[in-house]
This record gives structure tokens, C-alpha cells and sequence, in this order.
């Protein structure tokens, strides 16, 4: 869970985690936050990775999956922390991870179920990666920007070795796993309304970042892979 | 012809200019990898200077009329390249900072579990 000033909201989403399967092991990444966020995950009974400054939500989220690899974890997700993400649907998330069925379960807001409402500026952007994302990786997605994921061991290595560190990094890490070949699979979920902080995009400035991104996710297709995974047995 | 004044004035600052990046790797403040690219830079300054056709001949072979111009391009295309190495080095040094930064992160989470004594097991795992 990367968490930058996510004080308000973090201990909650903690405990609602816990009550969900106490057997989770959950990881915040504090991500150089100057509030309490880190005081107060640990003291919600969650383990505590503090970078010494603010390195991003990709260098945050990678943090979280080269602790998960070096500690011998088969399953990491990704999660918020400031409640948008809700911890009763972990199981549906999960479940493809443990039947086997793919490496990387993303959890859709536009896939059916919920009524997810984003300002229409940011939903079209979300849209348009959506659209550009499933021609790249040949296989139909809703909803590539979503931060809700779960991946098993062979994508957490390669995310833990080589993850997109530019904004939206969800979606460029999405192309990356296809490029890298792992199995993707969507599953609907429901989206919780953001309790604290509106999100304060314009709709230029989200043309902006969305043009930004379709760059980034354009020179990923032609870099030079960092690492080569093994075949799968 | 360039007035022998300049040439004089322009062969003495390219002098300094040499010294002073001996003096810069004499004193480690500047690495053998930029080193020779400076070094080169300030000994072409120089040569451009004391050989006064030379300008001339180069702007001759390019086709372009006007020596000077010849300078001005030439510059702008070294300028070019020093930047765009410049970009390449700084890509490099934050790439390194991040893992650096999330280095500390890891070791310093071992570090306080170890000292409570409540680190996951790591041969076990989970």
C-alpha cells in the first residue's frame, strides 16, 4: 500500500484489511509523507517500508514488490490508502491469482459492475488508455489505470526489477506485463467515492497528462527489455 | 583574413581555458571521463586560434560562405551534444537514486525489526 500523507484515512483501510483475513500481511510504503500516515500504519499492526523522500507512486509501489520478492511472497496486491479501494473485494481480485489463471489480476471500475464517476476530462483519458492499451497487449481491457492489483510471483518479479515511474505508471506497467508476455485478466470492481482530497485536474490539464502518458506508454513498446523472465515451466 | 589582435586575444583565453582544466583534474574535481572531453574541446579552441586558415578551409569544405557562421555552428552543435550527454547522465544518476532511496527503505525496515526482534522469517517466508 503506497501511502503519501495518507494519515486520515490509512489506520481505517488497515483495520478493514484485517477484518477481511487477518492473515494478510499488510505493507505500507510511506513515500516521504509529513504527517503521521507512517506512526499510524504501524500502529494499525502494519509492516512499514519509509523511503527517506518522496521517489513517486511507481518508485513506491516498486518498493513494495522488491520487499515482497526478497521476503519470499507468491502474491502481492496493490492497494490505496485512502479508502477508495475497498478491502472486501480483495477476494475477487485474488481468486484468478490462485486458480492459476493469470498473472496479473486488474480490478476494473468499468468492467459492469458499480457506477464509478470520474470527472468526464479524466474518464475520457481513462478511456482512451483503455482502448490503446488492449490493441498493444491484443486482448480487451476496461480499465488500465486502475491501482488495484494483484500479481503472483513471475510478475512480481518483474515489476520488482523493472516498473514505469512517470505519472499513471498503472498504465504503462500494464503494457509492460504484456509486452513481457504475463497473462492479464480484469475483474469488476466496485470503486468507493474518495473521502478526503477531490482530485483537482482540469480537463486541459488532464489532456495534457493524458497525451503525456500515451508518450510514455509509446517509447515503453520500444525499449530494450530490463530483464528476461523465465519460461513458464 | 582575421585581424591578428583576435587571434592573439583568442589564443590566450584558450590557454586559460586549457588550464583551468588541468587545474580542475589536478584538483579531482573533474572526472577522466569528462576530462577528455573537455581537454578536446579547449585544444580545438586553441588550434582555431593559432592556425588562422583553418576556419576558413572548414567553412570552405561545409559550403558555407561566411567563416564565422562556420564557429557559430560548429558550437551549437557541441553545445548539443554536451546537453543531450548531460541527459543521459542525469537519467542515469536518479535512476540509481531511486534504488538507492528504496535500498535504505528495505534495510532500514530489517534493521528495526531486528532490533525488536520481530522480522519475517525469511527462510520461511510466507
Amino acid at each position: 500500500m503506497p501511502a503519501l500523507n495518507e494519515a486520515a484515512t490509512i489506520g481505517r483501510v488497515i483495520r478493514e484489511i484485517r477484518d477481511v483475513d487477518s492473515g494478510f500481511e499488510i505493507l505500507v510504503v510511506d513515500d516521504g509523507s509529513n504527517d503521521e500516515t507512517g506512526a499510524i500504519a504501524e500502529a494499525a499492526g502494519a509492516r512499514l517500508l519509509r523511503l527517506p523522500f518522496n521517489l513517486g507512486i511507481g518508485g513506491a509501489v516498486q518498493t513494495g514488490y522488491r520487499y515482497a520478492l526478497a521476503n519470499g511472497f507468491d502474491i502481492a496486491v496493490q492497494i490505496d490508502g485512502d479508502g477508495q479501494h475497498d478491502p472486501s473485494q480483495l477476494r475477487l481480485i485474488l481468486e484468478p491469482l490462485l486458480a492459476g489463471d493469470a498473472d496479473v489480476v486488474i480490478g476494473s471500475r468499468f468492467a459492469g459492475v458499480g457506477s464509478y464517476r470520474a470527472p468526464r476530462g479524466r474518464r475520457l483519458g481513462m478511456h482512451v488508455f483503455a482502448a490503446v492499451v488492449s490493441m498493444i497487449v491484443r486482448q480487451p481491457l476496461t480499465d488500465t489505470s486502475s491501482s488495484f492489483r494483484a500479481l503472483n510471483r513471475r510478475s512480481l518479479s518483474l515489476f520488482a526489477a523493472d516498473y514505469p515511474h512517470g505519472f499513471l505508471e498503472t498504465v504503462e506497467a500494464t503494457v509492460l506485463a504484456g509486452k513481457y508476455r504475463l497473462r492479464l485478466k480484469e475483474v469488476p470492481v466496485t470503486m468507493r467515492e474518495r473521502e478526503l482530497g477531490r482530485s483537482s485536474l482540469t480537463i486541459p490539464l488532464s489532456l495534457f497528462y493524458t497525451a503525456k502518458v500515451l508518450l510514455a506508454v509509446f517509447v515503453s513498446l520500444f525499449r530494450r527489455p530490463a530483464l528476461h523472465l523465465e519460461e513458464e515451466p | 583574413m582575421i585581424p591578428f589582435r583576435v587571434s592573439v586575444v583568442a589564443a590566450i583565453a584558450a590557454a586559460l581555458f586549457l588550464l583551468v582544466i588541468f587545474e580542475l583534474i589536478r584538483s579531482r574535481r573533474l572526472q577522466e571521463r569528462y576530462a577528455l572531453l573537455w581537454l578536446v574541446t579547449g585544444s580545438v579552441i586553441l588550434l582555431l586560434s593559432v592556425w588562422r586558415d583553418a576556419l576558413r578551409l572548414v567553412a570552405e569544405q561545409i559550403g558555407i560562405a561566411y567563416p564565422p557562421s562556420a564557429l557559430f555552428v560548429l558550437g551549437f552543435l557541441f553545445i548539443l551534444v554536451v546537453l543531450l550527454h548531460y541527459s543521459t547522465v542525469i537519467s542515469e544518476l536518479s535512476e540509481r537514486n531511486v534504488l538507492l532511496a528504496q535500498d535504505i527503505a528495505l534495510v532500514e525496515e530489517r534493521l528495526r525489526m531486528h532490533e525488536r526482534g520481530t522480522g519475517i522469517d525469511r527462510a520461511e517466508g510466507a
